[in-house]
């Protein structure tokens, strides 16, 4: 079943037309790579899915809905987190006070009242439950990182966007967060910007590769390692 | 009297406002457009400027020209002097952020505001125009020509002074290396940092002129109005005005801006008291930032 | 446990305030009833500005909202005290709503000129009606008429009841505020509002209530002035009255709930004394200003809380 669709998505900057992709379909239950060289569109691409940027044309459904028109927060309601690509996380209050806030979210979308709760279990599935009460903007860069991606969990999402999420990470926590990926997409569907390779070929169900804003090849890791017109725009043919 | 003639003189009246709003305006858009920094405190260093005027005036004495020749130097010089190191003890140790920077500027409002109550009193003060002589404008009504109507020389002079002064501003900006250096570090500070553009003294170079600039209209207009300590207020807010509708940081907005509202002010008081046409300005202010923040004139900053 | 204390500390402090009446020369009870007032007012601002990072330069128009409401209403429609006090919160309530709705499609810079322009334009409407306000000059409610049925809210004594009475209601009342989950929002908006977004919180309908909920601290003290001390003008609207409120904040501590009673006290006490020695007292003011942002902007108990672990709200 089709999770999140895009039919003639467009985006320009000026006269830059930075994404123009003509469909794109993602399953739910997928773990999805989106690569291609630098500028070829992709964090712009995620960015129209959540809703962080508008698009020019072209239309966005997500769960046979129509979301193109809807702001940002109502598609975080519906299940699309994101994670930024430059860590943004509240530097000044604790770990736990940051998860707390997707917590209080998901929490008060449910209409339960165990935000607390659901905020450690999100930082225990990252390894952060230790630190909890530190102050964020003090943590290690790679533990940064790993606090998006708990505070994406805590908003337990059908769709979690993650944006570079290895950037900065040591070759040891690179394992660590391939498995963590792999529970998360047990219970969601995971799409994910990557440049490390290893970590694309590891935990990529398909592979979507963009360059000039526009979907260059889409297939298994094996059919995109195979495939010429990737290996011509990585090495610059 | 008619409206007609009214008008006229209103007119009249209207060009003098205009061209005094329109220098001390330009200091406040320079500074914004330049630093990025709304300073809070210009009306005051236009109030400075007329202080000083008079202070200079009565301590030279002899004929008023004398004193209104050497306040002409003294108080931007005084004013541009003070505002510089305002900005090299306050508002650089800011890092120029916009938020602290206007807090930080209300503060120096008061302190200046203060201190020239401290410093040259309560009264209210008077500077005689260096000339001012009655002129006679002709009055035609059906085919008889009439002479009720005059204005001043003093009038007509500022009029032509501020005029000079706003191509002298625009020929430093435009032709000399220190307007080229204001120029590129308002483009962008941090390349001109990386050029090796001084941006701290640019800085405060410019926080200084455009204060100076305040400080210049204020000698203009002095022998006009008066002189006393709570007088910044009024440039202040119309000063915000012109450079809000004129586009923030926008040169050519501004002056547009300020001839448009020097003008409306001084015909608008005809039919209006003075007191509407500001609720209406500040109105109309307030709805050009919520509803089109580049102001009306002037699409970009430039 | 962490909660428990912070509220035992408000209530000691609540109690501490009560208990000065009985301590205190009649000059000082009486000055301490004006701060209690403004520290309300303070208060509210400290909601938008210390917890939400919003700086509004317009306050003064809500303080003189709810001071005109309450006064008009008993000078040109007979209303009694008990039914001005609301009448007046009321007003300032809904104007608050009203240009905070306008003003927060702007952010930052924007947002301090936006506010400080309306507020402007209020105070010149307010002299516009110089008939009807009485303008800078103001009026006073008569002495008769500032009563709640047998209580007579100019006495002295009850006077202080009265402001602390608000002052308490008020300080309670904005840390439940800042201790809700909308609290938590409230401040992570100051903190990263994109990131806040991207979390699904809409920041639109937080901020207007931050706006709104001030706006309404701010009228209620402002009717309270007008009901406690008499006296209804313009010049509260003025600019001065929208810094005074930053400057209790800054002084005190922003994004700590203490701290604009702190700001209010140490500031009201500083301008008296400065009014003593020079009329150009305010000058006083400039220079805590610049001092404050300058070299202390988290302010006297923003600065305590660093080193108490932060359990201080």
């Amino acid at each position: 079943m089709t999770l999140l669709s895009a039919e003639n998505l467009v985006k320009d900057f000026g006269g830059l037309r930075a994404v123009n992709v003509g469909a794109f379909d993602l399953p739910e239950g997928e773990i999805r790579a989106v690569i291609g060289p630098n500028g070829a569109g992709k964090t712009t691409f995620v960015s129209l899915l959540c809703g962080r940027i508008a698009p020019t044309s072209g239309t966005i459904r997500f769960e046979d809905r129509d979301i193109t028109a809807l702001p940002a927060h109502d598609r975080v309601a519906l299940g699309i987190a994101y994670t930024f690509q430059i860590t943004s996380i509240y530097p000044n209050l604790s770990l736990f006070e940051n998860v707390m806030l997707p917590a209080q979210r998901r929490a008060g979308l449910d209409r339960t009242n165990d935000a607390a709760d659901r905020a450690m279990v999100a930082l225990e599935r990252v390894g952060l439950s230790g630190r909890a009460f530190e102050r964020a903007g003090a943590q290690a860069y790679g533990h940064q990182r790993l606090l998006e991606v708990a505070m994406g969990l805590a908003l337990a999402p059908k769709l979690l966007i993650l944006d570079e999420p290895t950037q900065g990470l040591a070759e040891g926590e690179i394992e660590n967060f391939n498995a963590l990926i792999r529970s998360v997409a047990k219970e969601s569907t995971v799409m994910l910007i990557e440049h490390n390779m290893n970590v694309v070929m590891a935990l990529a169900d398909r592979i979507t590769v963009l360059n000039f804003g526009e979907t260059l090849a889409e297939g298994t890791p094996a059919e995109i390692r195979a495939n010429p017109d990737v290996q011509t725009a990585y090495l610059g043919g | 009297m008619d409206l007609g003639p009214q008008i006229v003189l209103a007119s009249l009246d209207g060009a003098v406002t205009a061209a005094v709003l329109a220098l001390t305006a330009l200091g406040l858009s320079l500074v914004f457009g330049v630093m990025r920094v709304v300073n809070v405190a210009h009306g005051e260093f236009f109030m400075l400027g007329a202080m000083i005027a008079w202070f200079v005036a009565s301590a030279i004495g002899g004929h008023p020209a004398l004193g209104f020749v050497a306040a002409l130097v003294i108080a931007p010089l005084l004013v541009g002097g003070l505002a510089a190191s305002a900005d090299w003890l306050i508002i650089k140790r800011l890092d120029y952020e916009p938020e602290a920077t206007i807090v930080a500027t209300i503060g120096l409002l008061y302190i200046l505001q203060q201190g020239a109550l401290i410093t040259f009193g309560p009264v209210a003060q008077a500077v005689e125009a260096p000339f001012n002589h009655r002129i006679e404008i002709p009055w035609f009504e059906g085919s008889n020509v009439g002479w009720g109507l005059f204005t001043t020389s003093y009038k007509l002079f500022v009029i032509g002074a501020a005029l000079t002064i706003l191509l002298g501003v625009w020929l430093l900006l435009s032709r000399t290396k220190t307007g080229l250096l204001m120029r590129a570090t308002q483009l962008d500070r941090e390349t001109a940092q990386a050029f090796g553009i001084p941006v701290e003294k640019v800085y405060a170079l410019t926080f200084g002129f455009g204060a100076a600039i305040a400080a210049l209209a204020a000698v203009l207009i002095v022998p006009i109005q008066q002189a006393d300590y709570l007088m910044g207020g009024d440039p202040l807010l119309l000063s915000f005005i012109v450079v809000i509708i004129g586009g923030l940081g926008s040169l050519r907005g501004t002056l547009i801006a300020a001839l448009l509202i020097g003008m409306s002010d001084g015909i608008i008081s005809v039919f209006f008291t003075p007191t509407l046409a500001k609720i209406i300005a500040t109105l109309v202010v307030a709805m050009v930032l919520v509803f089109r923040p580049q102001g009306l004139f002037g699409a970009k900053a430039q | 446990m962490r909660a428990d204390r912070a509220l035992a500390l408000h209530l000691a402090v609540i109690a501490l305030l009560f208990g000065l009446q009985y301590v205190l020369s009649p000059y000082h009870q009486g000055n301490l009833a004006r701060i209690m007032v403004l520290a309300t007012y303070a208060t509210g601002y400290n909601i938008l500005f210390g917890y939400t990072g919003l700086l509004s330069l317009g306050h003064a128009l809500f303080f003189a909202a709810g001071m005109y409401g309450a006064g008009m209403s008993m000078r040109y429609l007979d209303f009694p005290a008990l039914a001005a006090f609301p009448a007046g919160i009321i007003a300032a309530t809904l104007l608050a709503a009203m240009i905070g709705a306008l003003a927060l499609r702007t952010t930052g810079v924007a947002f301090m000129i936006v506010t400080l322009m309306f507020a402007q334009a209020g105070y010149l409407t307010l002299l516009y009606f110089n008939e009807y306000t009485r303008g800078d000059e103001g009026f006073v409610i008569p002495q008769a008429d500032r009563a709640i049925g047998l209580i007579d809210l100019s006495a002295d004594d009850t006077r202080f009841i009265a402001a602390w009475a608000i002052f308490s209601v008020g300080l309670l009342i904005a840390l439940a505020i800042v201790r809700s989950k909308a609290g938590r929002v409230l401040v992570a908006i100051r903190e990263n509002e994109e990131r806040t977004r991207m979390l699904g919180f809409n920041p639109f309908p937080y901020k207007l209530g931050a706006v709104t909920a001030s706006g309404a601290f701010a009228g209620t003290a402002g009717a309270a002035y007008a009901l406690l001390f008499g006296s209804v003008g313009a010049s509260f609207a003025a600019i001065q009255y929208s810094i005074e409120p930053l400057l209790f904040v800054l002084l005190g501590g922003a994004g700590v709930v203490l701290g604009p009673l702190v700001g209010s006290v140490l500031m009201f006490y500083l301008i008296d004394y400065a009014r003593e020695v020079t009329t150009a007292y305010l000058i006083v003011v400039g220079i805590a200003l610049v001092l404050l942002i300058l070299f202390a902007r988290k302010g006297i108990l923003g600065s305590l809380r660093r080193r108490s672990d932060g359990w201080l709200p």
